[in-house]
């Protein structure tokens, strides 16, 4: 999902410079491409593709807590390569990249870890399943049954994700294209995890539930020069869930790709133009113009509904910086979800 | 009236307390005037003229000049006094010594903002300047010095011209051509002139005398 | 009107060139010294900044191991513990710092990982090139890595990724330390719970090369300090004489009707004006000054700390802007002063001769009160307070307190010497040389610090010169050093030497920390040429036996103060108690040193192999051996050094140091000489009507200015007798008290009487030719400007 476009955005200069330097060993500059039909063997797909350019491991929740206060959570691990092809030691050309958050109606908290490839610093293993960076991890005996914990100078959190349903994939059974010139990614999510634990915020610790949702991608093409950020909702409507993206273009246009799941996994991808997203509210975060209210609409599934965040000032101060946070959701349906913008920054 | 002092008294510090300058003295000078200023040394002639010019200022009593009370004036005030109405002559000659006779002559018309190029080659040449112009006073002789500063004085075309024994440096045939250029002068501009001087000879020149004796009006 | 009066003012500098030449000289004068030194100054600071910035020296706590060696995996283990430390991997490359870093984990703060700008940024980093000055890359022998030049790393340095780091220095898998960022996560387990065997060190700002380059920048700001003095004491002086020359145009402007306010405007923008123009040729003086030094204070720091400074000067805003503020600020200081007794001087009186020069002695009571107040205040701080702010403070109190205390002491030892005159000339001479006391107070003034700062600078950088020799002579005792180039050839070495030397002494040293000090730890071997030549400052019974019996170590004079180690302590070496037998002077030394001896060295650190080697022979054997090594044996000239060569070198070092300090002293010393010239010259012609009668009852004009120089001879003379004893207590405090607190060590003081001896001949060669010009003026003035005096004078 998300912080890509930008990373994709800002890593090329990385990849550029990596071009032109020999002393990164073995590993070779030449990534490899998604490929259309998507094939994917589990759990094997679950760890990392160091051949691709780019790939996250990107879970969000909305939480309550037991007064029914709104929390959202994030915990993402990003891979980024300077080259194709993993090396042990320094000379690794991986990058790890951690973002955690902590989002409360009136606060948000952000924290963020980097690391080398190549030293056992950060990392993914498929099976048993692990994802970490220093302390933080993602991890369990298999992709259902994860605990998912992160530390920061003003905040921690300890969770335990449970799910309760498949795996799903997006676009062409996971091959998910990101504009019309035709650039794609793997994509697939866990949107059924079911999440409990505890927030530790500077106020105390807070023990509360909800839901989750993974998302899994990667890629080694960047976003088209044309398109300039990106705005993306993961909503849960009560009858399904609905992800859906607006790849921003620079002339006003847009490229949106949306997938409806329904509550056995079902999925139903709609192509460019089906799903419709438009800013209703802009808000000032930090002296940023950054739409907070939208008007979302998926009119083949009767979905038109109004998307707030709960905290508009869910600004991620991180090195690459950008807008995540839980949202609400009111009209057709009602529910909870995750917003992510790029590129106003 | 042109100059009206009202009982003036000043007094300075002594070895042996306050000595008292002048003790009330009053006086007036009409327009086009002249006046003798006599006394033994230290009956008070030159800090009444002094005080006239602005130059000190009086513990009490006032110098009218034009109506206008100088000693009400600030320091700024005094100073348009001395450079637009009036012109003061010292006994040592008080040129600019890095200026050229020229300049120096045109001096105070230029302060005053009232130059006037002809009237001041017609001073100098009545003054026997004109092949001195363009040295400097240190290559001057005393008298010559003088003339330099009464054409300055006079260049500027004053009310009043206040003299501090104006030839009192020079010998005396010398300080008898200045002082009968000085008085055709004066009278030819219709200024009038408060003269300090130990000579009865050049006394009796001025049409008036006053004499101090001990900071009184004798 | 303004026009006019301009004219007028400024017509006066067209007739007197010489005058406006001494004023914007004096100032130049007074600007090019302060800015010389702040630019030496800037250049070694902005260099350090670098040095600071690249190496976050004491910025970030640190965790150590007693080996030097961290496991790469420990770090690791210490991330996934959730500890934020960053690794560092760090030795010499060619002589030269390599150091290596992790930029992804380095806290931010450290130079090279700021994201925002500058040629050093992640992804350049992380590629693995080798980043340093141009003149350090020159240095290095072709690699396999890529280089770039950059200004952002201190000299000597290079900066690099941590993994091209330990490649390059053999130490796969090992890191020499690691960073601690400041902020760390809210939940972590304790470092000892991780890693037992590594300690963390507190954040140190005064630690390592700050803090060397912090104590010699303290010498670099005294004299900056010094400098700014004299200078103001200059340009009062430079501005008082333009006053005075100047008085009688002052006094007709005024009574022709130039309004008193509008001619105090004026002359101050005048004095605006002359400011900034010698202002800016006294910056421009004071580049090429600092351009010339500059070399050598980057020779001392480096050959002194191994602290680098750039050898190029570059023009700092920092600088050239404080120089033209010197000239400015100091003019418009001692114009204000000024412009305020001519703003309340009476109209009448201000022409009267030497008014102002004799209001200078007006506010004697209130001088004396200060320079008892500043005097007491120097005893007291010398008595009661420590650090090196005290000690400055110190210094600058007895200095100003002993420059005003100047003119009261004269004034009593010239009146003294008036009751003591036989002759009518004698009596005259006293009294009128007093008389000129309140005028010539300012450049005396000049010269009485200018002098102090020579005896004292000189008498600590001779006492440090005699020390340091006699230092070089106990660690330089054996006669030839040879280095090996790795194990093998060490033991190669030994073997051919083992039948043509008297004796071979092993020299091996390992780094670690006692207690948080960063040390070295040496290890030689048993031998008369330490006992008989190294000499302890303090020490136990039997020092030198029971270290050869392995009971004990001797530490340095840096550690013992720093880390507050007494003589009985016990330090913990590579994991081991020992009790510290002895204590030794180790004199420019920035880091702690323990000795134990060779046995013990190698039970500690079996990995260690001597590569270097200590010779004692016959000295005239020594290049009859290099050569047979160089020929025979294949060791190569750069790996062989006699004793000589090092003491030469050494000294040079430090001798380098000494010219720094001898250029700035003779530049002060000139400047208080130009002030003493400028002084006579506003005074000469104040005077001519105090001269005048003694002319014309009889004295010859050569006789007066005869008397003018010998006059001059006196008062310099008077003024280098109070500087010695103030030039002294001086240098006690810069030995005692500054040096101590700024380099650790404290260094026996001792004098040096010839060197004082011709520092007076300077001082008095200084005053005869300042007074020379004035005096020969004296002497060719005419009679008839003699006489002029009578029929002037009011």
């Amino acid at each position: 999902m998300n912080v890509k476009s930008v990373l994709l955005a800002v890593l090329i200069p990385f990849a550029a410079y990596a071009q032109g330097f020999a002393g990164l060993g073995t590993a070779t500059q030449d990534f490899a491409t998604p490929q259309r039909p998507a094939e994917f063997d589990f759990p094997a797909d679950h760890g990392p593709h160091p051949d691709y350019r780019i790939e996250w491991w990107y879970l969000t929740a909305n939480l309550k807590d037991e007064d029914g206060t709104d929390y959202g959570l994030q915990w993402t691990l990003f891979r980024t390569a300077l080259a194709a092809g993993e090396v042990d030691g320094w000379t690794s050309p991986q990058l790890w990249m951690g973002h955690a958050a902590v989002t409360t109606p009136d606060a948000h908290y952000v924290t963020e870890r980097l690391a080398r490839g190549g030293i056992g610093q950060a990392g993914v293993q498929a099976d048993p399943f692990e994802a970490w960076i220093d302390d933080w991890q993602l991890a369990g005996p298999d992709f259902d049954n994860l605990r998912m914990t992160a530390t920061a100078p003003d905040f921690a959190y300890d969770m335990q994700l449970t799910a309760q349903g498949p795996l799903v994939f997006h676009g062409d059974a996971g091959y998910s294209v990101k504009s019309a010139q035709g650039q794609a990614s793997y994509y697939y999510s866990q949107p059924f995890y079911g999440i409990e634990g505890m927030l530790s915020l500077p106020g105390g610790d807070i023990p509360v539930t909800g839901q989750a949702w993974l998302d899994r991608e990667w890629s080694s093409q960047p976003l088209s020069e044309d398109q300039t950020g990106w705005d993306w909702f993961s909503l849960s409507l009560g009858e399904g869930k609905l992800m859906g993206f607006r790849l921003r273009q620079t002339g006003g246009s847009h490229y949106t790709a949306a997938t409806w799941i329904a509550p056995d996994g079902t999925t139903t991808p709609y192509p460019d133009g089906a799903f419709q997203a438009d800013p209703l509210t802009v808000t000032d975060v930090g002296g940023r113009d950054v739409p907070t209210g939208w008007a979302v609409r998926l009119p083949d599934r009767g979905v038109e509904v109004e998307v707030q965040a709960i905290n508009p000032q869910s600004w991620m101060s991180t090195s690459i910086p950008y807008w995540e946070g839980p949202v609400t959701i009111s009209g057709s349906h009602q529910g909870r979800g995750y917003l992510e913008m790029t590129g106003y920054d | 009236m042109l100059l009206s002092v009202s009982d003036l008294t000043k007094t300075y510090p002594g070895p042996d307390g306050q000595i008292t300058v002048l003790d009330g003295v009053s006086m007036t000078m009409d327009a086009g005037e002249t006046l003798a200023l006599t006394g033994e040394s230290g009956s008070g002639k030159s800090t009444l003229l002094h005080l006239v010019g602005g130059l000190d200022q009086p513990d009490s009593g006032r110098v009218d000049i034009e109506g206008v009370d100088i000693g009400a004036l600030d320091d700024g005030g005094r100073a348009a006094i001395r450079r637009d109405q009036v012109g003061v002559i010292f006994q040592q000659f008080n040129l600019i010594p890095s200026l050229t006779v020229a300049s120096n002559i045109a001096f105070q018309a230029r302060l005053a903002g009232r130059e006037d190029a002809a009237w001041s080659a017609d001073l100098s040449d009545r003054m026997g300047l004109t092949a001195q112009l363009t040295k400097y006073p240190e290559q001057l002789s005393g008298g010559q010095q003088q003339r330099v500063a009464i054409a300055r004085t006079l260049a500027a075309r004053p009310k009043l011209v206040l003299a501090d024994e104006p030839t009192g440096n020079l010998d005396e045939a010398t300080a008898d051509t200045v002082m009968t250029l000085m008085l055709d002068l004066v009278t030819e501009t219709q200024a009038a002139l408060l003269m300090v001087t130990h000579s009865e000879r050049l006394a009796a020149r001025m049409a008036r005398r006053l004499h101090l004796r001990a900071g009184r009006v004798a | 009107m303004t026009r006019a009066g301009l004219a007028a003012l400024l017509s006066h500098w067209r007739r007197n060139p010489l005058q406006l030449f001494t004023l914007v000289v004096g100032l130049s004068l007074a600007t090019a010294l302060w800015s010389g030194v702040q630019a030496v100054n800037a250049e070694a600071r902005a260099s350090y900044d670098a040095a600071a910035e690249t190496l976050g020296e004491g910025q970030f706590a640190q965790i150590t191991s007693p080996t030097g060696s961290i496991d790469q995996s420990t770090y690791i283990a210490l991330r996934r513990a959730g500890w934020q430390v960053s690794p560092v991997a760090e030795g010499r490359l060619e002589g030269i710092r390599l150091i290596g870093l992790d930029p992804l984990t380095a806290p931010g703060g450290l130079g090279p990982v700021d994201l925002s700008d500058g040629e050093l940024t992640v992804n350049v980093l992380l590629s693995g090139v080798l980043f340093a000055t141009q003149a350090t890359l020159d240095r290095l022998p072709p690699l396999d890595v890529a280089t770039q030049a950059s200004t952002e790393v201190a000299p000597d340095v290079i900066l690099t990724d941590v993994g091209t780091a330990q490649r390059l220095l053999g130490l796969e898998g090992q890191l020499s330390r690691l960073i601690v960022a400041p902020v760390q996560p809210k939940t972590q387990p304790p470092l000892a719970d991780i890693a037992p065997d590594l300690t963390s060190r507190p954040p140190q700002a005064g630690s390592d090369v700050a803090r060397l380059t912090d104590s010699f920048h303290l010498n670099l700001t005294a004299f900056g300090l010094l400098s700014f003095a004299v200078g103001i004491f200059i340009v009062h002086g430079a501005i008082g004489l333009a006053f005075e020359q100047r008085r009688p145009v002052i006094r007709t402007l005024r009574a022709l009707g130039f309004p008193l306010r509008r001619l105090v405007a004026l002359i101050a923008v005048e004095l605006l004006a002359l400011s900034i123009i010698a202002g800016a040729i006294g910056v421009g003086l004071g580049y090429l000054v600092a351009a010339a030094l500059l070399p050598d204070v980057a020779a001392t720091l480096s050959g002194l700390y191994g602290a680098s400074v750039s050898g190029t000067l570059q023009l700092r805003p920092e600088w050239w802007l404080s120089g033209l503020a010197i000239a400015v600020g100091g003019t418009g200081l001692a114009a204000s002063a000024s412009l305020y007794r001519l703003s309340k001087m009476p109209l009448l009186a201000s022409a009267r001769p030497r008014a102002w020069a004799m209001q200078a002695g007006q506010g004697r009571l209130w001088q004396g009160v200060a320079a008892l107040a500043l005097l007491v205040l120097a005893a007291a701080l010398a008595w009661g307070a420590d650090g090196l702010v005290a000690g400055f403070g110190m210094l600058a109190a007895l200095l100003i307190g002993a420059a005003l205390a100047l003119p009261l002491i004269l004034d009593r030892v010239l009146a003294f010497g008036a009751s003591r005159a036989r002759s009518v000339m004698g009596e005259w001479f006293w009294a009128d040389t007093r008389q000129q006391l309140p005028g010539l107070s300012l450049a005396l003034m000049a010269l009485l610090l200018a002098m102090a700062a020579n005896v004292g600078v000189s008498t600590m950088v001779s006492s440090f010169r005699l020390t340091f020799t006699g230092f070089l002579d106990q660690r330089l005792a054996s006669e030839f050093y040879v280095y090996a180039d790795d194990a093998e050839q060490a033991t190669a070495l030994r073997a051919y030497l083992e039948p043509r030397v008297d004796r071979i002494l092993p020299i091996q040293n390992a780094t670690q920390d006692i207690r948080g000090v960063p040390s070295e730890i040496f290890g030689p071997t048993p031998d008369a040429t330490y006992h008989d030549n190294w000499q302890f400052l303090q020490s136990a019974p039997d020092a030198w036996a029971r270290i050869e019996a392995g009971e004990g170590t001797a530490i340095n004079e840096q550690l013992a103060r720093r880390a507050d180690i007494a003589i009985g302590d016990a330090v913990i070496i590579a994991g081991q108690p020992f009790d510290v037998l002895g204590i030794y002077g180790d004199y420019g030394n920035p880091i702690g040193q323990a000795l134990i001896t060779e046995a013990t060295f190698e039970a500690l650190y079996p990995d260690i192999t001597p590569l270097r080697f200590g010779v004692r022979m016959d000295p005239q054997g020594v290049t009859p051996l290099s050569i047979a090594l160089r020929d025979d044996f294949g060791l190569a000239e750069a790996n062989m050094i006699n004793q000589a060569g090092i003491k030469a070198f050494s000294l040079d070092v430090f001798d380098r140091t000494f010219t720094v300090t001898g250029a700035l002293n003779v530049l002060t010393l000139a400047v208080a000489g130009f002030a003493i010239l400028m002084s006579l010259l506003t005074l000469a012609t104040m005077r001519l009507p105090q001269l005048a009668p003694v002319w014309a009852q009889g004295l010859t004009r050569a006789r007066l200015g005869r008397i003018e120089v010998i006059r001059a001879v006196l008062l310099a003379l008077l003024t280098a007798a109070l500087a010695l004893p103030l030039g002294l207590a001086l240098a006690w405090t810069l030995l005692a008290v500054v040096n101590v607190e700024a380099f650790g060590w404290r260094l026996p003081m001792f004098l040096f009487p010839l060197d004082y001896l011709r520092l007076a001949v300077f001082a008095v060669v200084a005053a005869v030719l300042a007074a020379l010009w004035p005096a020969r003026r004296l002497a060719r003035t005419r009679p008839a400007d003699l006489l002029k005096v009578f029929s002037n004078e009011r």
